[in-house]
């Protein structure tokens, strides 16, 4: 009895979950005045919205600068972050702890604080309307991942490194061939992270691309369509929802793809906090 | 315990030796930190101290900034009803948002947690649209909820109450609570994984106290995850400091911000609009100092009542 109640409520959920999505879906393959109708099932099926999409805005460019926007900010953060969760968790020195406090300190640090001092600093650079506000910073560190591979790290017996220590190995080759070995699946959660926070982003995109076309991403980019379309055109929701469809799919797909790494790095956040 | 730093235990060494060996220990912590110390510091420590002078002067990104004392302080506070209006919607989503989120967060967990055959499908189909990109997650409800859009059609079916959402300013804020609903995902896994922690045989005492279904949420289950809630809560307050894009999308953009009349202009769109399409940069590193302090002081203050509520196993903490 109990768990026919507990299925249909979980029954209820999942269809209020997945209804959202499943609308988006079908309006993206809709004509122009069914998507304007009350209707809620396309009659044809539209799929050239989603070639159509591509003509109404430069899709390919957009989509391309924010997988470059998220592939190499990855490696960036990645790359400064290993070795700095590293010291903070697998080295011994005074003042690690302090370190670690002011590390986390920055989590809460709003991005709307920084930024004015940024745009200036940035656009005495040339940087303001390229991608490099959004991509260099990655390679200095980012708070969040190093604290979430400082917790991996933490979770590796110690024996392991000093048996490399004994046999003359030094730090950068302990961490290179002992620690990152052990800490891949910190290490993805960390990579995933990032990927889909510079694929998602709007606040810093939009502040730093200057409205230069050229560097937008698919976030301020599919926001712009938005704003153009309501002076030009009137609203387009199947266009809208297509452009949409196609943002999401590759994040969507990626979680499919690495689910079990996502909710146990997610599970990892919550757990020390 | 000293072995981790690999230091042999001879201490028949010179002193010299020993100190240079320390020396080197520093340069290796400093080589391996460096990244996070200069991104810390040309990143944080820099325009921390850089917004700060800037909020006492008049800029504009063209010409040098020029020296105004508290001017943007004594305007923000007395001569600009927007900052007002805008701090009044951030706290509203704050106060509204947050408790719901925890609330309905334990409540899919809680669900989670008790279905037993097919967990991994309904887990994957609950956090599924917190993989959805915010902008393509708003531009979603803006059309879902609109005025011909499925959400009317169903509700109207329903006999339900059909408000135009993103057109009424009494519920574009409603609007967006119900997207922060849909997308709680992150938070959602975090209360199941502590509800997973909770030890059976607690359930089992309970049970043979003769504990009723809310006693036992109530007296086992809630202390236990007070620790997720908490952390819920605190991330969640700051975050809600800088809820932007929803607000901003919603709107209509650039154009038409805090549309409809004002009820979605959120204190870091309305900061936006000053310092990046004003270029009032000087009264916008002002309206950012302010977000700052008020992000600090709700944190400190959660943590100064958390000791009340929230209670940690063991003498971990």
């Amino acid at each position: 009895m109990l768990s026919v109640a507990n299925h249909s409520v979980a029954i209820v959920l999942a269809i209020i979950f997945l209804a959202p999505l499943v609308f988006i879906g079908l309006t993206a393959l809709m004509t122009r005045q069914q998507a304007l109708s009350t209707r809620l099932w396309p009659h044809p099926f539209n799929w050239a919205n989603f070639r159509d999409v591509f003509h109404i805005f430069p899709l390919w460019r957009y989509g391309l600068n924010s997988l470059l926007y998220a592939g190499l900010s990855t490696v960036g953060v990645v790359v400064s972050s290993v070795p700095v969760a590293y010291a903070l968790s697998r080295l011994r020195w005074r003042g690690r702890e302090a370190a670690l406090v002011v590390v986390l300190a920055t989590l809460m640090l709003p991005a709307q604080v920084t930024v004015v001092p940024l745009y200036v600093i940035f656009s005495k650079l040339h940087w303001i309307g390229s991608l490099k506000p959004l991509i260099v910073p990655a390679f200095f560190g980012d708070a969040f991942s190093i604290f979430l591979l400082r917790q991996f790290f933490l979770t590796i017996p110690n024996e392991l490194s000093d048996a490399a220590r004994v046999d003359g190995a030094g730090e950068f080759q302990i961490m290179m061939r002992v620690v990152v070995p052990l800490a891949k699946a910190g290490i993805a959660a960390v990579a995933l992270f990032q990927f889909l926070f510079a694929w998602n982003d709007f606040f810093n995109p939009l502040v730093f691309s200057g409205s230069n076309p050229k560097s937008l991403t698919l976030a301020v980019g599919l926001a712009q369509l938005v704003e153009s379309e309501q002076v030009h055109l009137g609203v387009l929701w199947n266009i809208e929802m297509a452009a949409s469809v196609l943002f999401m799919l590759p994040v969507i797909l990626l979680f499919f793809l690495a689910q079990r790494v996502f909710i146990e790095g997610v599970t990892l956040t919550g757990v020390k906090g | 315990m000293t072995t981790a730093v690999g230091r042999p235990a001879t201490d028949a060494r010179p002193l010299p030796r020993k100190s240079r060996r320390r020396w080197r220990r520093r340069g290796v912590v400093l080589a391996f930190m460096s990244p996070w110390v200069i991104g810390f510091a040309v990143f944080y420590l820099f325009p921390m101290l850089a917004t700060l002078y800037y909020s006492f002067t008049s800029y504009d990104s063209f010409s040098s900034p020029h020296w105004i004392g508290f001017t943007n302080y004594r305007f923000m506070f007395t001569k600009d009803p927007q900052f007002w209006e805008a701090l009044r919607n951030t706290i509203w989503m704050i106060l509204v948002l947050v408790p719901l989120q925890v609330v309905f967060a334990i409540g899919c967990a809680t669900v989670l947690n008790r279905v037993k055959r097919g967990v991994g499908v309904y887990r994957t189909i609950f956090f599924l649209p917190t993989m959805v990109p915010v902008v393509a997650a708003v531009l979603g409800f803006v059309f879902l909820l609109n005025p011909n859009g499925p959400i009317d059609h169903v509700a109207g079916l329903l006999h339900l109450p059909q408000p135009v959402w993103f057109q009424d300013p009494k519920w574009s804020k409603p609007g967006l609570v119900l997207l922060g609903l849909w997308s709680v995902g992150n938070t959602m896994i975090i209360f199941l994984a502590a509800l997973l922690d909770v030890p059976r045989q607690l359930y089992e005492a309970a049970d043979i106290e003769g504990a009723n279904a809310w006693q036992r949420f109530r007296y086992v289950t809630l202390p236990l995850i007070s620790p997720v809630i908490f952390f819920a809560v605190v991330t969640g307050v700051i975050y809600g400091f800088q809820y932007f894009t929803e607000g901003y999308i919603a709107a209509g953009g650039q154009g038409s911000l805090g549309n409809p009349q004002g009820s979605l202009l959120f204190y870091p769109v309305w900061l936006y609009e000053q310092g990046f399409t004003a270029f009032h940069l000087g009264y916008a590193s002002a309206m950012s100092w302010m977000l700052f302090l008020a992000t600090l002081l709700c944190t400190l203050i959660l943590i100064r009542t958390s000791r009340r509520w929230v209670h940690y196993q063991g003498a971990l903490r």
